[in-house]
């Protein structure tokens, strides 16, 4: 059986999302092509006049594109951007970005659970990034999320899985696939995401600060790969050293 | 007086598109809201701005 | 295959006996186990219709020693589904050990060295059913009585006196004797004198657990005897038992109704019991995922003799394979409370409260109005004849005593009704 990440009624090969700020956009083709993305990110921004040149004409057709609502600070505002979006005719599909925290930029779940309410009624697939915590993701499922995007580590901090066994325990409970969004610095960090079960990483400052952008794209695309298929084998079992056990505890038993 | 993009532009009694043309874009990369409403793309050669109203013209650009 | 269960009471009308036998030996005679009867509350079989699958698909003879060992690397800490599987497969057996230290310190984890002792009160043992190694079952010639509310405040006294704090409340599976007022009545009383009520009887709609709930019972424990369709379906001929889907949503219909707790477990001996134990396990995991504020409880109970038929026995299911499928719980559902009733042993619940119990009853009686005779030796009444024969007999305060020796906490109650 083909092994595809499916979302809002489509399916996927590629399980590395791509993102797209903080680097040239000469850069976009060679990051899409060396990541091997599937969907890239986007976010929305008043139109300015110095700036001419389009980010869509940099996109290789047949790439998704995945607007993000950052900027808005509440519920009202996410479900406007996510309008605005989907009215610049990029398909059904949003990232729920809410902060209302300037300093670590740190996702508001409540507000979140709101604009994924309103907006999945809509008919929009919503990909709420969110920080892990288990009420909020099941609230979220309830709200109709296609998927579920805990925080690995503050954004743009390449500080990698600070927040793994929390995201383990999504990925444990939550039916829905979850991808670990924000945080991830290092390929072998994406691929200890994928071990644990993760449905997808997506990353964007790793790429953007690292010394060069497509060859990063590459290791991490290898390294997602890698992970994906370490989870789908099944871990090897680890041998037990020392501590051997004193007494026997099963000695009771009677055939 | 129209606020467009939260700068003042003499506007009034000028269609959608045509502001949108005058501000330098391309109609079909943006997307306008007038006063918190969509203006639907189909609809913006039609829709007459109004003295007082609020215009955001919105594309995409790089994010993650 | 099924004779063993089959005894003919000499009492029997010959209307009964020619009845019985062609429940018995005509399985056209007998109505679809799949069908709910009128009256029956249907809810969403989704839950249900997944434990089915899964157990179906399950084939313990594929796994692997390689499968055990991989399972057990990492079963204290979590323990998916496909390891839940390993460790209830016949490869696990030369793991016993290894499993039962696992077990060991997940259970220390979640519920330190704690014990929660309970007895159940049997108010009456009328039954409409014939499940065929049931001592309650209508076709079994045995002393059958319901107590009297009076009776019952007698017997919850005697209990009481004896300082347990935890009931469960159980009666035979009749409608007709034993009425949704009557138990309610009961659990009403014994709010006031014990501080947690669970109930065992036969399965309810929503509402009817509703008004138990107000009644003063949070935690409702359903046998499903075994989760294999077609397999229940020869093993309960006859009575609202038959309707195997009403049965399986039992506790999902107790948690709607405003339940804080329900239990779920299978009659290991009655058909595979690595696949009865998978279903298990996965119907409790499915029900805390669906409903997260539940409380988790499994039972384990195997087959015992009966009034008149003392040739019933657990089958394949040895001490052995039965600490494996609790080692195997214990893992898959590390929060799960783990019952051990007093069908097994005193040297067994004494050993695997150390494994993975973290419940055992004291004080026990599966008949009717009989506890005073049992606490006290004083006989002044009938009494009713018990549901099966059980094994570990030890009062409340032997109990206490013999945990404490072990080591383990005994604790009556730390439960408040809210």
């Amino acid at each position: 059986m083909e092994d595809t990440l499916k979302l809002g009624g489509r399916e996927f090969h590629a399980r590395f999302i791509l993102g797209s700020g903080k680097y040239s956009l000469s850069l976009i083709e060679a990051a899409v092509q060396y990541a091997g993305a599937e969907i890239i990110t986007l976010a929305v921004r008043r139109a300015n006049t110095q700036e001419h040149e389009n980010i869509l004409d940099y996109i290789p057709k047949g790439v998704t594109l995945l607007p993000n609502t950052s900027g808005a600070r509440n519920a009202q505002e996410a479900v406007r951007i996510a309008r605005l979006a989907r009215e610049l005719g990029c398909g059904d599909f949003v990232k729920i970005e809410i902060m209302r925290d300037t300093k670590y930029l740190l996702p508001d779940n409540a507000e979140t659970i709101k604009a994924t309410e309103i907006l999945a009624k809509e008919g929009f697939v919503v990909m709420p990034y969110m920080y892990p915590d288990l009420n909020a993701a099941r609230d979220l499922v309830n709200a109709g999320a296609a998927s579920v995007m805990p925080l690995a580590a503050p954004i743009g901090s390449n500080k990698g899985l600070a927040t793994r066994d929390f995201i383990q325990i999504l990925i444990d409970e939550i039916d829905l696939p979850v991808i670990v969004d924000a945080g991830i610095g290092r390929p072998s960090q994406a691929c200890e995401a994928m071990e644990m079960g993760a449905a997808a990483v997506m990353c964007n400052t790793a790429l953007a600060t690292a010394g060069d952008l497509p060859a990063m794209a590459e290791a991490f695309r290898k390294a997602v790969e890698a992970g994906r298929s370490a989870y789908l084998s099944g871990l090897g079992r680890v041998l037990e050293r020392g501590g051997a056990p004193s007494d026997t505890l099963t000695g009771f038993l009677h055939d | 007086m129209v606020t467009v993009n939260g700068k003042p532009v003499d506007a009034a009694g000028m269609t959608a598109a045509a502001l949108v043309e005058a501000q330098g874009y391309a109609c079909a990369q943006v997307a306008v809201e007038r006063n918190e409403e969509i203006i639907p793309k189909a609809e913006l050669g039609s829709t007459v701005i109004q003295d007082g109203d609020v215009v955001e013209i919105v594309r995409f650009v790089g994010g993650g | 295959m099924d004779e063993q269960y089959f005894i003919d009471s000499a009492n029997l009308t010959e209307a009964q006996r020619k009845r019985k036998h062609t429940l018995e030996n005509d399985p056209a005679s007998r109505r679809s186990h799949m069908e709910f009867l009128p009256g029956m509350e249907q809810i969403d079989p989704t839950l249900r219709e997944t434990v089915l699958a899964e157990m179906n698909a399950y084939d313990p003879a594929q796994y692997t020693a390689l499968d055990v060992q991989r399972a057990l690397s990492h079963a204290d800490e979590r323990c998916s589904l496909e390891e839940f599987k390993a460790l209830l497969s016949p490869a696990a057996a030369p793991f016993l050990e290894q499993m039962a230290q696992k077990a060991s310190l997940v259970t220390q984890r979640h519920f330190g060295n704690t014990v929660y002792l309970f007895t159940p009160l049997y108010i009456a043992n009328y039954c409409e059913n014939y499940c065929v190694y049931c001592g309650f079952n209508c076709y079994n010639d045995i002393r059958r009585m319901q107590l009297t509310p009076e009776q019952i405040e007698h017997e919850m006294q005697v209990i009481a006196e004896s300082g347990m704090e935890e009931i469960l409340i159980l009666t035979g599976e009749s409608r007709a004797k034993s009425s949704i007022e009557y138990i309610g009545e009961a659990c009403k009383l014994a709010r006031k004198y014990f501080r947690l009520v669970g109930i065992e009887i036969y399965p309810v709609n929503t509402d009817e657990y509703r008004y138990l709930h107000e009644c003063g019972v949070d935690y409702v424990t359903v046998f499903q005897e075994t989760y294999d369709a077609d397999r229940y379906e020869q093993l309960h001929l006859a009575g609202h038992k038959r309707v195997f889907p009403y049965r399986f949503e039992a506790q999902e219909r107790a948690l709607l109704g405003g339940m804080r707790g329900i239990a779920c477990s299978a009659l290991l001996g009655l058909s595979d019991f690595r696949k009865d134990a998978l279903a298990t396990g996965l119907h409790a995991c499915l029900l805390q995922k669906k409903y997260p504020h539940a409380e988790i409880s499994l039972s384990c109970p195997r087959l015992r003799p009966i009034v008149n038929n003392d040739k019933i026995r657990p089958q394949d299911v040895g001490e052995k394979e039965l600490c494996q499928v609790l080692c195997a719980y214990r893992m898959f559902l590390p929060f799960a409370g783990i019952t051990v009733s007093s069908r097994e042993s005193a040297s067994f619940r004494n050993g695997i409260v150390k494994i993975a119990a973290t419940k055992i009853s004291a004080g026990v009686s599966t008949g009717i109005g009989d506890h005073e005779e049992k606490y006290t030796g004083k006989q002044d009444g009938e009494s009713g004849d018990g549901q099966f024969e059980i094994d570990d007999s030890r009062s409340l305060s032997r109990m206490y005593t013999d945990l404490e020796q072990e080591g383990l906490q005994p604790v009556l109650n730390e439960y408040l009704y809210v």
